[in-house]
């Protein structure tokens, strides 16, 4: 299984090699508007888009922007009613990586957002082999608690949060 | 008796020598040597002398007395080889060569002394083959020491550098004698020596015989390089220097080709990414000396090894180089020089390139395309050959792919790649027309083009306008109809949303193209721009105003993007200034916005034409006297008092009007701004408006002499032209000038008015050399000064003009500025002018926009910043401890500024000193201190934190308070501190771990992206500390 997802990197490697598909989108220009003390800025899917996309995938030197793993078109928000939802999608069907994808960008939003906030974080319909458990694990609170108790996930998922050297 | 002593004197110091040879030899002491050396070139005794004094331990049966007498010989040689006979030399190396059969423990000596007779001119032809020889014979180099290893090198160098023929008799010999030497050499010093002997070898023609492999194979071995130079070396040897050293010697021959490409290929096929690109560069650098006869048989093998890590790339050093490689193979095979009947391998070589791309820019998932395109573009660029056959084959395929496919982000890309081929035909000039690979593309281009820009996606349109522009420098290539299909693509695009990119581009375009094709853009642009300028004015009514503000604001800015040839700028300077006239004329709304809208664009015009002396003069002469003729127009006081004249007299249309000026004025020569000056300043202090267009006025024009209000705020106008002139131009009436804007700095009536009299005042004041004159202009300005201060309706007015003769002679060192500042610094405790005069500290340190600029001549000293904060900041500390607890703040808000406006290095050494002040002030409730305050700490937790952790509760607790303040960029700055804190020492932080992401909850859900984009980042960095993983 293991060998397999490898397998599956080095093509996902390999395309991304091409800026057309998985070109990296630059810095959001900062509005005259996001500068003006008095008007408040709502949290929306762009933003969303910015805590995520510079996760490191867990196996690759490469971002889940880059391998484009996570898109703005796949993310919902909504500021007043404090709910956001990210669907993110495995490069391969057979990702084994998926479930850890997923914590990651949990934890990241966990760390980021208010508290406020619902989220809900799972794989884009149709894009993985077992989609079903993977999302109940990500939606379940007490197991996204449990997992990140064990010092080796929380190893693997804080290297994928850290900033790139 | 005298005989005697005469004989003694002789005898005397060889008996001294006799006593250092003993000491050196058998007291086993090192000093002699030297004093032996001294006293040799001193001429107290000769070599021969010293031999003899050594006489027998050079002879002595045990080794080791042996080897020390040889050692004492050697060392005094090595000092004195430049005196040496010719007759001495040959004994010399007689004697050395017979010691060279000696124990080993002799041989060091031997070689040392060798060394020395090497460096001796008097050395007779033969003798250096002869010690070469019996080097090569008798030792066996490779078990010496790394030391004497090194020796028997530089005596082979120094045979290179003096006794080149004699060596080149030796033959082959040589070659192989040091390729013995040299084989298993490990060390990197004596290596960097072995590779420049090879390159040296065979640079200067040495013959190399039958052992060119033999050659390859010693010094080949090496490569790729690996070596990591030991931490503290004190050789400071490099891993770069060996290998560009070894890269010589391998690239240095065509000879070594058929041994080096397998091995380059070999390497480049390996998994280490370091021998990957030495290998790439190195086969790049062969590229100069190759020709298509030594890289015959292996192109193909070299194209399948560049194609896949150009394909597969993991790194993009890695793709670099490969495409370096191939545009160097490419550049080799397209001038090699061919017999007349070899094949051209060129030809062959392009067509495999092509036969491996084509089909990848063809697949509709269009994965390959851009390595594909890279590598057919490194190869295109390489000669015009390539570029011709490649282009031809790659261009219509593109061109039909592009309408293949249907999607914006699609079609982009191919143009992108299509835009890439372009760019590479302006490397060749081709003579005749009908050479041109892109002639007969060029109708499908354009139309290619043209569907870009009118396509809705921004992205496609940006490269349409930047192909348009690649297309329109190709000479002779676009018809005139294609010029004006183009023209007008751009004057729709100069109407699209103002800052979008395609605007932006569009206009940037315009200007380049415009530079090549004045007449299309004269007779196809420039009147439908002045018809909307027009109907801007007229269709008042009837359209939106919105719509027609931005409209016209669009054509100004596409008037002066075109500006960028001298032919257009006499159409659109006319143009521009008409309109500004009809705006003074006051039939019509005239909003301030759009004359300091046409005062940009005028602007924009002048420094277009800052370049060109014709046009630059020509803009100064049409356009001064006509914006000095409406401002002074506009200034008169009139029966039936219209509004709108008076636009031109607000603040801000004064200022855009006074840029125009200054932008016009900075660049004159000499000797035309002096004829300028002539006019403009007998108008200000005589009223002499004989020079301006329209010269009928009610009343006279008299700003200084009781004049009205209006007419005062055109000083202004005068400050802008006068503090823009060069130096060395001389100021008519420059004595009754000064004392009358002196006089006008302290008129009350209008702020304006006497600001813009202080500031033209201090610009003056700062170009004018130093000397009696300028005493005098200072003594007057300090007594006004004093007077204005001491009085009650003129406080302000005093401290502007103190304020801005300060920055005058801050700039350029005067040593009257120290007594100034002193001044403004006792004005902190003023309770009227003090929070004034810490703002103060702002505009000494800062750089203005209007005078006393760089560009506009004023004499600037570089360091006037650190020299300011060198000098005053003790001061200033000393000022806030003193000082009473109501007005402390203006002494930390004027520190604040001088060090915010210092360069960060320079600050960094300092801030320590500070940082108790710097703690305290972060409890300042003034956002200007806060601000400047966490500016100067964010550097200093980053680069000294070792200090700051003795501070980590005020400063968690501060930071923490401040990250609510009530403005933003606070809010920003503290947790751009609270993300630096992260650099502490852990131990120190973690205690306050929990507590941060605590508190850092609360900015994550601040009101402004900004702030909350800090947060996350700093929250993020408190969550790692101490994890695991991190």
């Amino acid at each position: 299984m293991v060998g397999g997802g490898e397998g599956g990197g080095r093509v996902g490697l390999l395309e991304n090699a091409n800026p057309l598909i998985y070109e990296r989108s630059g810095e959001r220009p900062v509005t005259a508007g996001e500068e003006d003390e008095q008007v408040p800025d709502s949290i929306d899917a762009r933003e969303i888009f910015d805590l995520i996309r510079s996760i490191n995938d867990p196996e690759h030197p490469l971002t889940l922007e880059e391998l484009n793993v996570v898109e703005q078109v796949r993310i919902q928000v909504s500021d007043p009613e404090s709910t956001v939802a990210v669907a993110f999608t495995p490069t391969i069907p057979h990702c084994s990586m998926a479930t850890l994808i997923g914590l990651s960008i949990k934890v990241k939003l966990l760390r980021s957002l208010p508290q406020r906030f619902k989220m809900d974080v799972h794989i884009t319909p149709g894009t993985h082999a077992s989609e079903h458990a993977v999302n109940k694990q990500l939606a379940d609170k007490e197991r996204v608690a449990a997992a990140l108790e064990n010092t080796h996930l929380l190893e693997v998922v804080n290297q994928c949060l850290s900033a790139r050297s | 008796m005298a005989a005697a002593t005469a004989l003694e004197e002789a005898a005397a110091p060889l008996d001294a020598l006799c006593g250092l040879v003993q000491d050196f030899v058998m007291g086993q002491q090192e000093g002699p040597a030297d004093q032996v050396a001294a006293d040799v070139k001193s001429g107290v005794y000769t070599v021969l002398q010293v031999v003899e004094a050594l006489g027998s331990s050079l002879e002595n049966p045990e080794p080791r007395t042996r080897a020390r007498g040889i050692q004492l010989l050697s060392r005094v040689l090595l000092q004195c080889h430049s005196l040496l006979l010719e007759k001495e030399v040959v004994h010399l190396i007689l004697f050395y060569e017979n010691r060279l059969k000696d124990h080993h423990l002799v041989i060091p000596s031997v070689l040392q002394g060798l060394r020395a007779l090497s460096l001796s001119v008097a050395l007779p032809p033969g003798l250096a083959v002869s010690v070469l020889k019996a080097i090569f014979q008798e030792v066996h180099v490779q078990s010496l020491l790394q030391v004497d290893r090194h020796t028997v090198f530089s005596i082979i160098t120094n045979f290179m550098r003096s006794r080149e023929e004699e060596l080149k008799g030796l033959g082959a010999d040589f070659t192989f004698g040091f390729i013995q030497v040299m084989d298993g050499e490990k060390d990197p010093r004596n290596l960097l020596v072995a590779f420049r002997i090879v390159h040296d070898l065979i640079s200067k023609d040495y013959s190399l015989g039958p052992f060119v492999e033999e050659l390859f194979e010693v010094t080949s071995c090496y490569f790729p390089i690996d070596f990591t130079p030991p931490p503290n070396d004190p050789y400071g040897i490099q891993r770069d220097d060996l290998i560009l050293s070894l890269r010589a010697v391998l690239a240095s021959t065509p000879r070594f080709a058929e041994f080096l490409l397998p091995l380059l290929i070999e390497k480049v096929d390996s998994e280490i990414l370091s021998a990957k690109l030495d290998s790439l560069q190195t086969l790049n650098a062969c590229c100069s000396v190759y020709g298509q006869k030594e890289l015959k048989d292996f192109l193909p093998s070299l194209w399948a090894s560049i194609r896949r890590e150009v394909f597969q790339t993991a790194s993009e050093r890695v793709e670099a180089e490969g495409l370096a490689a191939l545009h160097s193979l490419t550049a080799c095979l397209s001038c090699s020089v061919l017999r007349a009947d070899a094949e051209d391998l060129l030809d062959s070589f392009l067509s495999n390139i092509l036969q491996d791309c084509r089909h990848h820019l063809c697949e509709p998932d269009m994965k390959l395309v851009w390595p594909s395109a890279k590598l057919l573009q490194a190869a295109a660029g390489a000669s015009a050959r390539a570029c011709e056959h490649i282009t031809s084959t790659v261009l219509p395929l593109l061109l039909e792919q592009f309408h293949k496919h249907s999607q914006s982000n699609q079609r982009r890309t191919i143009l992108e790649m299509i835009l890439g081929f372009l760019k590479l035909q302006q490397k060749w000039s081709y003579e005749d027309k009908d050479e041109r690979p892109l002639t007969r593309f060029k109708d499908q281009l354009c139309s290619l083009v043209f569907m870009a820009l009118t396509d809705p996606s921004t992205q496609l349109q940006l490269v349409g306008i930047r192909t348009l522009t690649v297309l329109g420098s190709q000479p002779d290539l676009l018809s005139s109809g294609d010029l004006e299909l183009a023209v007008g693509h751009l004057y729709r695009l100069s109407f699209l949303e103002e800052d979008s990119e395609s605007w932006v581009a569009a206009l940037e375009a315009s200007g380049t193209l415009t530079t090549l094709y004045p007449g299309a853009f004269s007779s196809h642009l420039l009147p439908k721009l002045a018809k909307e300028l027009h109907k801007g004015k007229s269709d008042v009514a009837r359209e939106d105003g919105l719509m027609k503000c931005s409209r016209h604001f669009c054509c100004l800015q596409a008037l002066s993007a075109i500006s960028t040839h001298p032919s257009i700028v006499r159409e659109t300077l006319p143009l521009l200034l008409q309109r500004l006239c009809q705006a003074n004329k006051g039939n019509v709304v005239t909003e301030s916005s759009e004359v300091i809208a046409i005062c940009q664009s005028l602007q924009q015009v002048a420094e277009k034409c800052q370049q060109d002396p014709e046009s630059y003069w020509y803009f100064h002469e049409t356009a001064i006297p006509c914006l000095f003729g409406l401002a002074v127009q506009a200034s008169m006081p009139e029966k039936e008092s219209s509004v709108l004249r008076k636009v031109l007299l607000e603040d801000e249309v004064l200022a855009a009007l006074a840029s125009v000026i200054g932008t016009a004025t900075t660049h004159l020569s000499p000797e035309l701004a002096a004829q300028s000056v002539t006019c403009i300043v007998p108008l200000f202090l005589d009223g002499n408006t004989s020079f301006l267009p329209e010269n009928s006025f009610p009343s006279r024009f008299q700003p200084f002499q009781d004049g009205s209000s209006a007419q005062r705020r055109l000083v202004a106008l005068l400050t802008a032209f006068v503090c823009s002139l060069p130096r060395n131009v001389e100021i008519p009436q420059l004595n009754q000038l000064m004392r009358e804007l002196l006089e006008q700095s302290c008129c009350h009536s209008c702020p304006f008015a006497s600001t813009a009299a202080a500031k033209c005042f201090a610009g003056l004041l700062n170009k004018q050399p130093p000397g009696q004159q300028l005493d005098e202009f200072l003594q007057l300005a300090v007594d006004t000064v004093e007077t204005g201060l001491a009085s009650g309706s003129s406080r302000n007015q005093a401290f502007v003009l103190l304020l801005w003769v300060t920055k005058a002679l801050v700039l350029r060192y005067h040593p009257l500025s120290a007594c100034l500042t002193t001044r403004l610094m006792g004005l902190l405790s003023d309770p009227e002018l003090g929070p004034a005069a810490a703002d103060g500290f702002s505009l000494l340190m800062s750089d203005c926009t209007d005078v006393l600029t760089r560009a506009g001549h004023a004499d600037v000293r570089i360091m006037f910043r650190q020299r300011f904060f060198t000098d005053n900041v003790p001061a200033l500390v000393q000022g806030f401890h003193a000082a009473p607890q109501d007005v402390k703040p203006n002494y930390l808000k004027g520190l604040s500024h001088v060090l915010n406006r210092l360069p960060k290095p320079v600050l960094l050494p300092e801030l320590p000193t500070l940082l108790s002040l710097l703690l305290e002030a972060l409890s300042c409730h003034d956002s200007v201190v806060q601000l400047s305050t966490l500016s100067c700490l964010q550097p200093l937790l980053l680069e000294s934190p070792q200090i700051m952790s003795l501070h980590i509760d005020t400063l968690v607790t501060k930071f923490l308070t401040l990250s609510s303040s009530h403005s933003m960029a606070v809010r920003i700055a503290a947790l751009q501190c609270m993300h630096a804190l992260t650099r502490l020492p852990a131990p120190v932080l973690l205690p306050y771990k929990s507590q941060v992401i605590r508190a850092l909850a609360k900015p994550l859900d601040d009101k402004k992206r900004l702030v909350r984009k800090e947060a996350v980042s700093a929250r993020g960095e408190w969550f790692l500390l101490g994890s695991p993983g991190s």
